[in-house]
């Protein structure tokens, strides 16, 4: 798998939050903004979310890491490491 | 919802259907449903050309028994079912923007959507030859396949969108209205205590690859299906002035779409589904409500329903009745709170459960035993399976 740049991941979270909600702009949620709450997603759309990841990227993100990947920012940075590192 | 439009019918005189089968497709002005027959037989006459308007219940085919084919005498006409226009039994659908670039307000028919989907092509720049220009599957058929854009956040379909609201917010309206007024409603709400039902799916979902793992939802639904089973006096029907128990749980699910509004299409036999079976249904229930694919049926037969405010509601909810239904049980958000264990103060995932029940039918004694019942089965959540 190729390392994904912290920038190609916000694009990659961009592309796959569109698909659950499209009238969601990335660019007005704020970098440490709790994204559930700014995108209105629930538990269903963010297992959706981590489900489009798995699919595009194959990147299994366990239950316990939910919680890293409440803001983009977090997201951008742990999808940045999974990639990197061939053990994850 | 007074009249609907055939969009399309799926089947021809002569054709032969089974109970379950799609035979046309109706636009409700709200969203397009799909119209099953609940017997098997015959396709003898369709009454209803595609494009006419007509009232809900106007018989739309006539379909005669499988004996009738083989009799060559005229069909005795109680041989013949008709399908009738659907009736509306909850807050119709809106076909949300949510999933993406096909369903975005154009108008088209669920099989034209699927077949969209399918091959890739955009709903928006195909011509639609159906009622009021709705896209149906035999445009597509002349449409190339094309890339699917991403979704478009301009104006396109905007005014629609607002006229769809408009009437789903009236239709919710009107449901609800009739609901307080004809139902003597009571509420009743407790805590329940999810530390156990919380750490049993973590523990699953440990193992599990992210496409197979169950969210609380799905717990919640099984628990409040079997203790319907329990206590069956809060699940079916008031009609002709009496209480009609239901012989199956079928579930509603309230499904806020994405915009706003909700509908609540029905889980079937809920009470019968392994809790795999209830998350998979459940995931393709929310999705295909918010793409406006639900069935007549979904619609039309939920005995119990159950509204769940998820992570980002209020703590409690106290429920109006969907009528013809005697009762509504609703989650707040799953939230810490101190509790009392053995004596020692703890601080567990709990739930307010709440439960709105028809006066006509039972009691708060009642009630109050289905919530317990619910809370009891909530605490040994690995025989939710």
């Amino acid at each position: 798998m190729t390392a994904l740049t912290p920038s190609d991941a916000r694009a990659l979270l961009a592309r796959l939050l569109a698909r659950i909600a499209p009238e969601v702009d990335l660019a007005d949620i704020g970098p440490d903004e709790t994204l559930q709450e700014a995108a209105d997603l629930d538990s269903m759309d963010f297992l959706n979310l981590m489900t489009a990841v798995y699919e595009e990227i194959g990147v299994e993100v366990p239950e316990r890491d939910y919680p890293a990947l409440s803001t983009i920012d977090g997201f951008a940075v742990y999808m940045a490491a999974a990639t990197a590192d061939p053990g994850s | 919802m007074d009249s609907g439009t055939i969009v399309e019918w799926r089947v021809h005189p002569g054709d032969t259907v089974h109970r379950g089968d799609i035979v046309a497709v109706v636009d409700t002005d709200k969203a397009d449903i799909d119209v099953e027959v609940f017997d098997d037989g015959v396709v003898e006459e369709l009454l209803v050309d595609p494009g006419v308007e007509v009232a809900v219940g106007t018989p739309l085919a006539r379909i005669t028994g499988a004996g009738a084919t083989v009799a060559p005498a005229a069909p005795a006409p109680q041989a013949a079912q008709v399908v009738e226009a659907p009736a509306e039994p909850t807050p119709v659908p809106v076909p949300s923007p949510r999933a993406g670039a096909d369903t975005d307000r154009v108008r088209a028919s669920p099989r034209a959507r699927r077949l969209a989907a399918a091959r890739g092509i955009d709903l928006h720049r195909v011509r639609g030859s159906g009622q009021r220009g709705a896209v149906v599957a035999a445009d597509l058929e002349r449409a190339p396949a094309e890339p699917v854009p991403a979704p478009a956040a301009g104006p396109s379909g905007r005014r629609s969108d607002a006229e769809r609201q408009a009437s789903m917010r009236r239709a919710i309206g009107e449901l609800m209205a009739r609901s307080k007024r004809e139902i003597p409603h009571y509420h009743l709400a407790t805590t329940v205590d999810l530390q156990t039902a919380v750490d049993w799916l973590s523990t699953v979902n440990g193992d599990r690859p992210v496409t197979e793992r169950l969210l609380p939802a799905a717990l919640l639904l099984k628990a409040v299906a079997l203790a319907a089973v329990e206590v069956p006096e809060v699940n079916g029907s008031w009609l002709d002035d009496g209480f009609q128990p239901a012989t199956a749980v079928h579930l509603g699910v309230a499904v806020a779409l994405r915009g706003g509004g909700l509908v609540a299409p029905a889980l079937h036999g809920a009470d019968t589904l392994t809790l795999d079976e209830l998350m998979a249904g459940l995931r393709d229930l929310v999705t295909r409500a918010r793409s406006g694919r639900l069935t007549g049926s979904e619609m039309a037969d939920p005995t119990l329903t159950v509204t769940n405010l998820g992570d980002q509601g209020a703590e409690e909810v106290l429920g109006v009745i969907y009528p013809p239904q005697v009762a509504l049980v609703g989650f707040g958000r799953i939230l810490e709170r101190p509790v009392a264990v053995d004596g020692m103060l703890a601080v567990h995932s709990t739930v307010r459960a709440s439960l709105a029940a028809d006066h006509r039918v039972t009691d708060g004694h009642e009630g109050s035993r289905f919530l317990a019942v619910l809370d009891r089965l909530l605490q040994t959540p690995e025989d939710l399976r």
